[in-house]
C-alpha cells in the first residue's frame, strides 16, 4: 500500500499500519505509487495507491507505465471540490478528476454510499487483478465528508 | 570532465550479474542496459520518466531475497527526486540505485543539467538517510561497486557513475511493455496472464 495522505483516508492508513503482512510507503508526491504498484506486481505481489483527488493531477504521464504495461492499478482517490467545498483552490481538479483520468485510460467507478463501498473496491480490485485493468475508485466528498474548519 | 564511456561502465557493473533484477530508466540508461547484453530479468522504460528508482523499490520489497538494481540517468533521478525521499524511508536493504551521471540532458540535444551545473546527486542521497552513497568516475571505481552490489547492505544505496557526455550509437531494447513485463514475471516463476 502507498500513500499520500487525505483526511478521508485517515483511518485506512491507520489500519493498514497495523497489519504486518502489508507493506505501506508513505510518498512525496502520488505519481510515485504507480511506479511501486508496477514493480511490485513485477515481483508479485498486489499493490494499492491511496489519494485524494488533487493527487490525481500528479499522476497523469505516469500512469502510461500502467497502461502500456496493462499493469494491473487500484487506486482509492477520496474527492475533494464536490460537495459543500469551501476551498476554491480544490475545485477545478475534482471537476477535472473522472475526465482526467479517463483522457488517459484509467477506468473510473464512484462510490457515493457506505453500503456499496465495500462491493465497489472489490469489484475493482478484481478487475485490476484479474482482467489487468487500471481502475481508479472515486470516493464521493458526500460520503467522506465536506472537511470541517 | 568526465571521460569515462558509459557503455564501458555500464558493462562493468554488470559484469557476471547472477541473479540481478535490473529496471532501467528512460533513453540512455535504457540502451546502456540492453548493450550490455539483454535479459528477462531486465525492465525497460520508454516513458514514465522519474519510475526507474521507484519501480525498483516496489520490486525489491516484493522479492526481497534478491538484488536490484535501478539503472537510471542524471535526468531522471533529477525529475525522481521526492522518490529518493520515499527509498531512503522505506529502507530496502537490496536496492541499489545507480545514476550514469553525464551533467546533461543526452536524448533531447545535450543541455547541461543540474549536476552538470554543480548539483550532487551522492550528497543528497545521503542527506535524505541513504546507507551509503558514492560517486565514483573510472572503471576501478565501478568495479568496487559491483562488488559492492551484490554485497549485503545495512539500508538503500545510491551510486553516481561519472561519465563522458557523449552519445554512443542507440541499442535499443523492446518497447512493448506488456511483453517486458511477462518476460520478467515469468522468469521469476510468476504467472503471466
Amino acid at each position: 500500500m502507498a500513500y499520500v495522505p487525505d483526511a478521508g483516508h485517515a483511518r485506512l492508513i491507520e489500519l493498514f499500519h497495523a497489519d504486518a503482512s502489508v507493506t505501506t510507503n508513505v510518498l512525496t508526491t502520488e505519481e510515485e505509487g504507480i511506479a511501486i504498484a508496477a514493480g511490485a506486481w513485477l515481483g508479485g505481489q498486489r499493490s494499492v495507491l491511496l489519494m485524494q483527488s488533487s493527487g490525481v493531477g500528479n499522476c497523469i504521464n505516469t500512469l502510461s507505465l500502467a497502461t502500456v504495461g496493462r499493469f494491473p492499478l487500484l487506486m482509492l482517490v477520496t474527492m475533494r471540490g464536490e460537495w459543500a467545498e469551501f476551498n476554491p483552490w480544490q475545485v477545478p481538479m475534482g471537476a477535472g478528476t473522472a475526465a482526467a483520468l479517463a483522457a488517459v485510460g484509467v477506468r473510473t467507478m464512484r462510490a457515493e454510499a457506505a453500503d456499496d463501498i465495500a462491493q465497489i473496491v472489490a469489484s475493482a480490485a478484481a478487475l485490476a487483478y484479474e482482467a489487468d485493468q487500471q481502475v481508479a475508485v472515486l470516493i464521493a466528498q458526500r460520503l467522506v465528508g465536506a472537511k470541517k474548519w | 570532465m568526465a571521460t569515462l564511456e558509459r557503455r564501458a561502465a555500464v558493462a562493468e557493473l554488470l559484469k557476471e550479474r547472477g541473479e540481478l533484477l535490473v529496471v532501467a530508466g528512460l533513453g540512455s540508461p535504457a540502451y546502456d542496459l540492453h548493450a550490455a547484453g539483454d535479459s528477462d530479468a531486465n525492465f525497460y522504460l520508454w516513458g514514465a520518466m522519474g519510475s526507474a528508482a521507484l519501480i525498483g523499490l516496489g520490486l525489491a520489497q516484493a522479492q526481497p531475497a534478491r538484488k536490484v538494481l535501478a539503472l537510471t540517468g542524471d535526468g531522471e533521478q533529477l525529475m525522481g527526486l521526492g522518490g529518493l525521499a520515499t527509498i531512503a524511508v522505506a529502507k530496502p536493504k537490496n536496492l541499489v540505485v545507480a545514476v550514469i551521471d553525464n551533467g546533461h540532458f543526452g536524448e533531447t540535444g545535450m543541455q547541461a543539467s543540474h549536476t552538470g551545473r554543480g548539483l550532487d546527486l551522492a550528497a543528497v542521497a545521503a542527506a535524505m538517510g541513504f546507507a551509503e552513497t558514492r560517486t565514483v568516475s573510472d572503471l576501478a571505481g565501478v568495479a568496487s561497486l559491483r562488488a559492492a552490489l551484490h554485497a549485503a547492505a545495512a539500508g538503500p544505496r545510491l551510486y553516481v557513475v561519472k561519465v563522458a557526455a557523449r552519445n554512443p550509437p542507440r541499442s535499443l531494447p523492446p518497447r512493448d511493455a506488456v511483453h517486458l513485463k511477462n518476460r520478467f514475471r515469468a522468469r521469476l516463476g510468476l504467472p503471466v496472464s
